[in-house]
């Protein structure tokens, strides 16, 4: 379980253009919830990801995962448990290493980085195994360099390999946003997939309505570093992207755009 | 005949510099200055140890885990007291100055009656008499090549795959939960141990030190690392560390050359500092091609 309590944060403290985006903000997300962000630009969707992360620390309140305090926990070390997928498709990769390389080092995630051989021949059928249901070509390309690969293939590889290690937490930071129609439709399908048979708490920012209303277990709306809408299970399953537009265009409204 | 051996000479002992200097600009993306201390570190060390009586042979791993001590400094500077890149580099090339001359205790060194790695009893008395002229060229082929072979296996290791991959895209490391600050120090560690084995490989081919000596390495390795590197782009059957080396010998033909046509030695850095601009411009301009 992951909660965030009672937490403040400012940004530009001490100048002109100081900014309060979250006031004793509480949240909460259960094991096994699959949650789906969405809100305006500047509603803090990203920003809660970076605080939960580590890319960025609170000015007071706590962050507990698991019971455990991770306020203060440095970046790297959250991530032990924690996979990420950024919007850019180029963060979850290393260009100038080949997919089987970069297959490898994210298998490797947990252990530690020594002196035995980078990669495993003997992992080859498995990752092979892996890449085909992507219906991308990947397995035929183990050794191109991923630099060489498409925003879509690398953003697909990304997601494989932030998901190879047990985690208890996914975080999805617009994922799709970066790419075409049509890829971002597979990335989508392949989280779905990744999500329910890891069965892994998801946390998932996006500006796509139509995504956060068709996938996931709950949906969170948010606006000026407050919850505005949460739903979950049944009440999500009534819920259609008209009625979330609706909420969206009364606070557009009320803000005055 | 001479000036061929000269130039293989002199290019492959720097060429082992310029694999630790790879390892920072092309890796890392860390344009590490340090390298100017801990070459010369090498030659002072080697120096002070041969005139004790020390084998030459083990002068060469001492240096290099001096130098990796030196790199792993430089690290702590640049990523727990987060001092920018070059002036990190710089700090320790002007504190290195002041312990290499503490180290030597003078500012030249000779040791011109002492065995070195190319000089000894040993070598005397295995090698052939019509091979004594190519001696030093082969012993010197040999380090180079087991330090680029040894670094070429750190590479395709686990620990490898990490320093590739923290100059590439550091966010990813920290998705993998490694700490990026270190990968970097151990980066920059194998980089000056590799620059001050060289240093080490130096003093005993010009059997002596001078304070002066590393004056301008960084520039002869970023040189020999750019030529390397843009020249040999195209062919993939040639290995990075191959090209690297390669580039240094090319880098030391250019330059005796450039002396055989008439400049006098004193001119050196000169020249150095105009082919390095010379190469630098030329580089950028493939890279608008493409």
């Amino acid at each position: 379980m992951l909660e965030l309590v009672n937490v403040n944060k400012n940004f530009n403290s001490g100048t002109i253009n100081e900014m309060c985006l979250f006031k004793d903000f509480n949240f909460k997300v259960e094991d096994g919830q699959f949650v789906s962000v969405v809100g305006s630009n500047g509603s803090g969707k990203t920003s809660m990801l970076n605080l939960i992360c580590g890319s960025m620390l609170v000015d007071s309140g706590k962050i507990l995962i698991n019971g455990e305090d991770i306020t203060y926990k440095k970046e790297f070390l959250r991530h032990k448990n924690v996979g990420r997928v950024f919007q850019d498709p180029s963060k979850g990769t290393c260009p100038s290493m080949n997919i089987l390389e970069n297959l490898s080092v994210a298998d490797n995630k947990g252990k530690p980085y020594n002196l035995t051989r980078g990669t495993n021949r003997k992992k080859i059928e498995a990752y092979k195994d892996m890449l085909r249901p992507l219906n991308l070509g990947l397995e035929d390309k183990l050794f191109t360099k991923v630099g060489a690969l498409s925003g879509g293939q690398r953003q697909a590889l990304a997601l494989l390999m932030s998901t190879m290690t047990p985690i208890d937490f996914l975080i999805l930071d617009e994922h799709t946003a970066a790419l075409d129609p049509k890829t971002a439709e597979i990335i989508m399908e392949l989280t779905n997939q990744i999500v329910r048979e890891k069965k892994v708490t998801t946390i998932m920012v996006t500006h796509n309505l139509r995504y956060a209303v068709e996938y996931g277990n709950r949906l969170v709306m948010m606006h000026e570093g407050t919850v505005v809408m949460d739903k979950s299970d049944e009440e999500k399953k009534n819920i259609s992207t008209e009625d979330i537009m609706r909420v969206f265009n009364q606070i557009s409204v009320e803000c005055g755009n | 005949m001479a000036l061929i051996l000269s130039v293989l000479e002199q290019g492959m002992i720097y060429a082992i510099m310029a694999l630790g200097v790879y390892i920072t600009y092309k890796i890392l993306d860390f344009p590490d200055l340090t390298v100017d201390g801990s070459f010369p570190l090498g030659a002072a060390v080697t120096v002070v140890l041969i005139s004790k009586g020390i084998s030459p042979v083990l002068t060469l791993p001492i240096s290099f885990v001096l130098g990796a001590l030196v790199g792993t400094l430089t690290g702590i500077i640049h990523v727990k007291l987060k001092v920018r890149d070059l002036l990190s580099g710089i700090i320790m090339m002007t504190a290195l100055y002041t312990v290499n001359l503490r180290i030597a205790g003078r500012a030249n060194f000779p040791i011109y009656n002492e065995e070195t790695i190319f000089n000894n009893g040993f070598l005397n008395s295995v090698v052939p008499a019509a091979l004594a002229p190519y001696t030093t060229v082969i012993v010197i082929f040999i380090v180079t090549i087991i330090c680029k072979y040894l670094l070429d296996a750190y590479m395709s290791t686990k620990s490898g795959f990490l320093l590739r991959a923290v100059g590439d895209n550091p966010t990813l490391l920290t998705s993998l939960g490694v700490d990026k600050g270190l990968v970097k120090i151990v980066g920059l560690a194998i980089s000056n141990g590799l620059v001050t084995l060289s240093g080490s490989v130096f003093a005993q081919h010009q059997r002596f030190f001078d304070i002066s000596v590393g004056t301008g390495t960084v520039v002869i390795g970023l040189a020999s690392v750019i030529i390397g590197t843009s020249l040999f782009r195209k062919i993939t059957v040639l290995r990075v560390t191959s090209s690297v080396v390669v580039g240094s010998i090319l880098y030391k033909a250019c330059v005796a050359l450039a002396i055989s046509m008439g400049l006098e030695s004193s001119d050196l850095k000169l020249i150095t500092a105009i082919l390095f601009l010379l190469i630098l411009v030329i580089a950028m301009d493939r890279k608008k091609v493409q």
